[in-house]
C-alpha cells in the first residue's frame, strides 16, 4: 500500500456501509469489517492472481461477477457477496474441486485442518452432483522432510507464489494445461533432487494436503499460513 | 522516404510492369501451395519463355476462392483459372493474346460481385515479398499522410470516425481504445499486434499475412504513432511458417525502405516491429495471456483490470490489436473514416473477412460489407451446400460462437446481431454443417477443444469444461440420462459467469447455442437412444436396451 494515498472510500457491501483506502480490494475492506467472503487461492501475504473464483462478487450496474480478491473498491461501489446467484456458482465450483482430482477426506493428512474441506462445510455441500474423473497421479516423496501428493492439490499456486515471491527460491510452477495441468519442482524433476531449501513454507500454506511435512503423518497436520504477514511485515521494517 | 520518393518508386514499378503484355499472378497462399502451386509458377515462366512472350509471372498471396485452387489470375483481361496444375501451364502460355481456355476458366461472378475487398484489396495483384509492388498500390501512403500532414489526435479521429471495431472477435471500438492508450500515462509504450489465429476452421489473420504483410505492419506503424509507442510487436503462430517467413522478409524491407526504424520518413518519430512466436497455445490468443507469453511467462490470463491500455506489456500502457482491425487502418487513413462508416451497418463498420469452410461449395476467404445477410454469405457467395445435401447450421466465432439455424439465416452480420441470438461475431471462421451433422457432437467437438486449450489457472473453465466434455460423451455414447442434461445446463451458467477470461467465459457457447436451436437433437440422443444425424454410434447401447424406454 502506498502510504501517501490517504484518499477514503465509502461503499456498501451487504447493505452494510464501510469505508476503505484507496487501492484496497474489496476482500480486504470486507474482511476488516467481518463479512465473510470464501476464498482459496488468495492468502495474505502473497500477491493474487483471481484463479479460484470462489470470491466472486456483484456490484450493482454490472452484470459481470468480479473476484473480490483483485478488484479495487469505488467510491459509492455497492456490492453484493452472499446472493443467490452467487452461492449457486460457488457450490458447483467446489463440486468441481471435489470431483477433479481424490480428494478422500477420511485417510487424508489435513483432515480437519484443510480449508476446502472446511469450505465445503461452510458452504452446505452436502454431496457431490458431477462424476468423479478419479485420474491417476503420482506422490513425490523424494524430499527428505516433506511429501507432494498431487491427488489432493487443487492448484491454488500458493506454493509457487510463496516459493517465488517470499523465498525466492522459484522452485515450484505449473506445468501442462487445463485438466492436465501438475505442480513441478524444478525442470519437472523430483522434490528431492531440486534445488528446494527446505523451507517448508509451501507446506504451510498449502490449504489441503497436497503438501505435507513427513513427520506428521496421521490426520493432525495443522498448517500456519499465518506467519506470512508476519513475515513481510518484519522485512519492511528492516 | 518521401511523398516524391514513394511515387518514384511505384512509378518505376508500373514503368517495369507496363513493358510486359500480360500478367499472370499465380496463388501462392498456403492452400494453393500445398497443391503445389510453386511448380505451376516454374512451370508458367519457363512456358512463356519458351514461347518468347512478354509475360509477368507473379507470386500473389491468396485469392479467396481455396476451393478452386491452385488459382491463376490472368491480367489485363482478368481471367481466372482454376485447379491449374504444372501441366497446364503450356495451355494457358499459348491462349495469351487468343481465346482463354475454357475448361479451366473459372466463372463464379456471384462469388466475386457480392464481395467488398478493403483489407484483401492486395490479394492476387501484389508479390508478398515485394515492398515495391505493394507501393505500388498507395502502399505507405497512409503512413506518410499521418506522418507528415496529421497530428496523432487527427489520426485517432480519423479511426473513431470510421466506426471500426476491433475485428479480433469482441468487436471493442478502435478509435476508443487508441485514445486511451493515447492519454494513458508513461514515456514508454507497445503496440502489439495478435496474429495467434486459433479458432478451428480460422484462417483470415494467415492471409493477411501471408498476402499482404506489409499493410500490417503500415498499421502498426501509424498506431504506434497515434498513441505514442515507438516499440511493437507482432505475436504469430510458429504453426504459420510461410506467414512468419513473409513478415520477416517485409519486415526486412521496410527497415530497408526507412519505413520502420529511427527517424521515419525524416520525422522525429521511431518505431521498429518485432516477431514472436506462439508456442501453440490457444489461450495465448486471449490479450493478457499473449502478453505474458511475450513477456517469456506462461500463458495464462490475467484478471482485468488492469486494462493492457493502463498496464499492459511490461507493465507499460499497451495497444493491442488484431491483424485484421490493423489492416484496416491504411485505407482509412488514406481515403478517410467517413468513406469507411459509409461502409457496412449502423453498429458495425466496413467490412468482415470470413473463413468460410464446411460443407459449403466455395470454401475459401471472402471479405463482405458488415450487415449482409448470412444467407447470402452461405448461398450466395458460398455456392450453398454441395452434394445434395440440406444446410442445417452455421457455426461462428469458433470454440466462443455458437451455431445458427436454417431459421435465422436472414438475420445481417453485424457484432450485436449475433451476440443476440447466441454467437458471436468471432475472428471471422465460419463452418457450414449439412444434415450429415450431429449437433450433440459438434457441441462435444468444440468442447474437448476449449478443455484441452484451457490454460488450468481457473477452476470453472479448468475442470468444468472437462465435466462437460464426460457428460456429451455419455450423452453421444447413448449413456446419457436427463439429469446429465440438467447439470450440463448447470455447469454451462457456471462456466460462463464464473470464469477468469474470455475463452471459459464463451466455452459453454457451442452448447448453449444447440441446446437453443437443436434441443430435439439431445432428446433423441437420451430418451431414444439414436442420432439422428447418424453420426454417434450407439449400436451397443441399442443393443441392450428393452423394447420401452424411458428416461
Amino acid at each position: 500500500m502506498n502510504p501517501v494515498e490517504t484518499d477514503v472510500k465509502t461503499l456498501v457491501i451487504d447493505e452494510q456501509e464501510v469505508s476503505a483506502r484507496a487501492g484496497q480490494t474489496i476482500l480486504e475492506v470486507a474482511r476488516e469489517n467481518g463479512i465473510a467472503i470464501p476464498t482459496l487461492c488468495h492468502l495474505e501475504g502473497l500477491s493474487d492472481v483471481g484463479a479460484c473464483r470462489l470470491c466472486l462478487v456483484e456490484i450493482k450496474g454490472s452484470n459481470k461477477l468480479l473476484p473480490a480478491c483483485v478488484t479495487a473498491v469505488q467510491e459509492g461501489m455497492e456490492v453484493s457477496t452472499k446472493t443467490e446467484r452467487l452461492q449457486k456458482h460457488r457450490h458447483t465450483i467446489l463440486e468441481l474441486l471435489f470431483a477433479e482430482r481424490n480428494h478422500i477426506c477420511s485417510v487424508c493428512v489435513a483432515n480437519g485442518h484443510c480449508e476446502l474441506q472446511t469450505l465445503g462445510q461452510e458452504q452446505g455441500l452436502t454431496h457431490v452432483r458431477l462424476p468423479y474423473r478419479n485420474p491417476e497421479l503420482p506422490v513425490d516423496a523424494s524430499h527428505e522432510r516433506f511429501t507432494l501428493d498431487h491427488n489432493r492439490c487443487i492448484l491454488c499456486t500458493r506454493c509457487v507464489r510463496v516459493c517465488a515471491e517470499i523465498e525466492g527460491a522459484h522452485i515450484w510452477d505449473v506445468m501442462g494445461r487445463g485438466i492436465n495441468s501438475l505442480i513441478i519442482s524444478d525442470l519437472h524433476e523430483d522434490w528431492g533432487k531440486s534445488a528446494c531449501t527446505r523451507c517448508g513454507k509451501c507446506v504451510q500454506v498449502c490449504p489441503t494436503g497436497a503438501l505435507f511435512d513427513k513427520s506428521k503423518v496421521g490426520s493432525d497436520h495443522p498448517k500456519y499460513p499465518e506467519f506470512l504477514p508476519y513475515l513481510n511485515l518484519m522485512r519492511e521494517a528492516q | 522516404m518521401t511523398t516524391e520518393e514513394l511515387e518514384q518508386i511505384a512509378e518505376s514499378v508500373r514503368l517495369a510492369n507496363s513493358k510486359h503484355d500480360h500478367e499472370i499472378n499465380v496463388c501462392m497462399g498456403t492452400g494453393c501451395l500445398s497443391q503445389h502451386s510453386d511448380k505451376l509458377k516454374d512451370a508458367l515462366t519457363s512456358a512463356v519463355d519458351a514461347q518468347g512472350k512478354k509475360v509477368l509471372v507473379r507470386r500473389t498471396g491468396c485469392m479467396g476462392l481455396c476451393a478452386a485452387g491452385p488459382l491463376v489470375l490472368v491480367d489485363p483481361e482478368e481471367i481466372l483459372y482454376q485447379h491449374v496444375h504444372a501441366a497446364d501451364a503450356e495451355k494457358i502460355a499459348s491462349s495469351l493474346d487468343r481465346e482463354p481456355v475454357a475448361e479451366l476458366q473459372c466463372n463464379l461472378r456471384e462469388h466475386f460481385d457480392e464481395q467488398v475487398h478493403i483489407v484483401l484489396e492486395n490479394s492476387g495483384h501484389i508479390d508478398p515479398e515485394k515492398i515495391d509492388d505493394y507501393i505500388a498500390h498507395d502502399g505507405y501512403n497512409a503512413l506518410l499522410k499521418a506522418l507528415t500532414e496529421m497530428t496523432p489526435k487527427d489520426v485517432i479521429q480519423q479511426i473513431t470516425d470510421s466506426g471500426l471495431r476491433g475485428r479480433g472477435g469482441g468487436g471493442y471500438p478502435t478509435g476508443l481504445k487508441w485514445s486511451t492508450v493515447a492519454k494513458a500515462a508513461g514515456e514508454m509504450k507497445f503496440v502489439i499486434c495478435n496474429g495467434d489465429e486459433g479458432d478451428p476452421g480460422a484462417f483470415m489473420d494467415r492471409s493477411v499475412l501471408e498476402s499482404d504483410p506489409q499493410r500490417v505492419i503500415e498499421g502498426m506503424v501509424i498506431g504506434g504513432y497515434a498513441v505514442g509507442a515507438s516499440k511493437g510487436f507482432i505475436y504469430v503462430r510458429a504453426e504459420y511458417p510461410l506467414a512468419v517467413s513473409r513478415l520477416t522478409t517485409a519486415l526486412r524491407e521496410a527497415r530497408r525502405h526507412g519505413l520502420l526504424g529511427n527517424n521515419i520518413c525524416n520525422t522525429p518519430f521511431n518505431f521498429d516491429v518485432e516477431i514472436r512466436l506462439g508456442a501453440g497455445a490457444f489461450v495465448c490468443g486471449e490479450e493478457t495471456a499473449l502478453i505474458a507469453s511475450i513477456e517469456g511467462k506462461r500463458g495464462t490470463p490475467k484478471p482485468r483490470p488492469p486494462y493492457p491500455a493502463s498496464s499492459g506489456l511490461f507493465g507499460k500502457p499497451t495497444l493491442i490489436n488484431n491483424v485484421e482491425t490493423f489492416a484496416n487502418i491504411a485505407p482509412i487513413i488514406r481515403k478517410g473514416g467517413k468513406w469507411f462508416a459509409s461502409i457496412g451497418s449502423e453498429r458495425s463498420k466496413g467490412t468482415k473477412v470470413f473463413a468460410l469452410t464446411g460443407k459449403i461449395t466455395n470454401s475459401g476467404l471472402v471479405e463482405v460489407p458488415m450487415g449482409i445477410s448470412l444467407r447470402q454469405i452461405v448461398e450466395g457467395i458460398g455456392g450453398g451446400v454441395p452434394d445434395g445435401h440440406t444446410f442445417k447450421a452455421v457455426q461462428t466465432g469458433g470454440p466462443s460462437g455458437g451455431c445458427i439455424p436454417a431459421e435465422l439465416l436472414d438475420i445481417g452480420v453485424s457484432y450485436d446481431a449475433l451476440v443476440k441470438i447466441g454467437s458471436i461475431m468471432g475472428s471471422g471462421g465460419m463452418i457450414v454443417m449439412d444434415d450429415t451433422s450431429c449437433m450433440v457432437n459438434v457441441a462435444r467437438f468444440f468442447i474437448e477443444f476449449c478443455m484441452t486449450e484451457s490454460c488450468g489457472k481457473c477452476i470453472p473453465c479448468r475442470a468444468g469444461t472437462a465435466q462437460m466434455f464426460t457428460l456429451l460423451t455419455r450423452i453421444c455414447t447413448g449413456t446419457g440420462t436427463m439429469d446429465d442434461l440438467a447439470l450440463l445446463e448447470d455447469l454451462c451458467s457456471t462456466v460462463k459467469e464464473a470464469s477468469l477470461c474470455g475463452l471459459g467465459q464463451t466455452a459453454p457457447n457451442p452448447i448453449l447455442s444447440t441446446l437453443k436451436y437443436f434441443h430435439n437433437e439431445y432428446i433423441e440422443h437420451i430418451v431414444n437412444k439414436r442420432c439422428p444425424a447418424g453420426v454417434c454410434n450407439m449400436e451397443s447401447i441399442q443393443s441392450e436396451i428393452p423394447s420401452e424406454v424411458t428416461a
